[in-house]
């Protein structure tokens, strides 16, 4: 349907881009970005893949059940994160106060609580995103 | 019509003039006694590497001195989410949406 070119300039892209986002998300602690950009440009390699491949080709490699999944868990992992702070005793999404190493500065680990909350926030943007943009397809067709 | 045109205009104009005001009211950009470099920034600037462990401010910020705000951000995002699924959704058996 779309062109033969379009094609396959983006399937040499996208993975590239998934991989560029993934690396925006870890090293939201280290350099500019985080989880919020890296999640939108995650979610933009999905997008271009659905935009140029049609939705359904696109649904096929990410069922919705894997967004419905990571849609309802990613603001639970982070309330999950905020309970280790309780569960130590301290407040509630306390980081350093609930005695968790916080790694080496500049390293990918650094932070401690924050990497992994970076990783749950990131993969939740994503999946609101696709799930937009999927939702939205499908009324249109 | 005309009239009421004129009213209008006169609306907007009394709005524009109260918001210029406003504005007219604003430290200066950029000046070191403005009230927002209070010591929160303070704060920021020096302590954020020692207490949170990470070299980029903004996410020490986002993720760890406002974390509150960050969870309900996502749930935000859930909420919205959730209400486009449930508005545009079809159902699964439904030929045409109603």
């Amino acid at each position: 349907m779309r062109d033969f070119v379009l094609k396959r300039i983006v399937a040499v892209i996208i993975p590239f881009i998934s991989l560029y986002g993934f690396y925006v998300i870890l090293h939201g602690a280290i350099s500019p970005g985080g989880s919020f950009a890296g999640g939108i440009i995650v979610a933009l390699s999905v997008i271009a893949f659905a935009t140029i491949f049609g939705l359904d080709r696109a649904k096929e490699k990410l069922p919705e059940k894997i967004l419905v999944w990571t849609e309802s868990y990613g603001t639970l992992w982070y309330v999950l994160m905020g309970l280790v702070g309780i569960v130590k005793g301290v407040p509630f999404l306390s980081n350093r106060l609930a005695g968790i190493n916080l790694g080496v500065p500049g390293t990918l680990s650094a932070g401690g609580l924050i990497a992994l909350i970076g990783i749950g926030v990131g993969i939740r943007v994503a999946s609101t995103m696709i799930t937009l943009f999927f939702t939205m397809m499908e009324e249109e067709k | 019509m005309k009239i009421r045109n004129l009213v209008f205009l006169l609306i907007i104009l009394l709005a524009v003039f109260t918001m210029l005001l406003a504005v007219a009211e604003l430290p200066p950009y950029g000046s070191p006694d403005n009230p927002v470099h209070n010591m929160v920034t303070d704060r920021y600037i020096n302590k954020a590497l020692e207490e949170t462990g990470v070299n980029n401010m903004v996410t020490a910020v986002v993720l760890d001195y406002r974390a509150y705000d960050t969870l309900f951000e996502t749930i935000v995002l859930f909420t919205a989410a959730v209400a486009v699924y449930v508005t545009l959704k079809k159902a699964k058996g439904s030929e045409s949406g109603e």
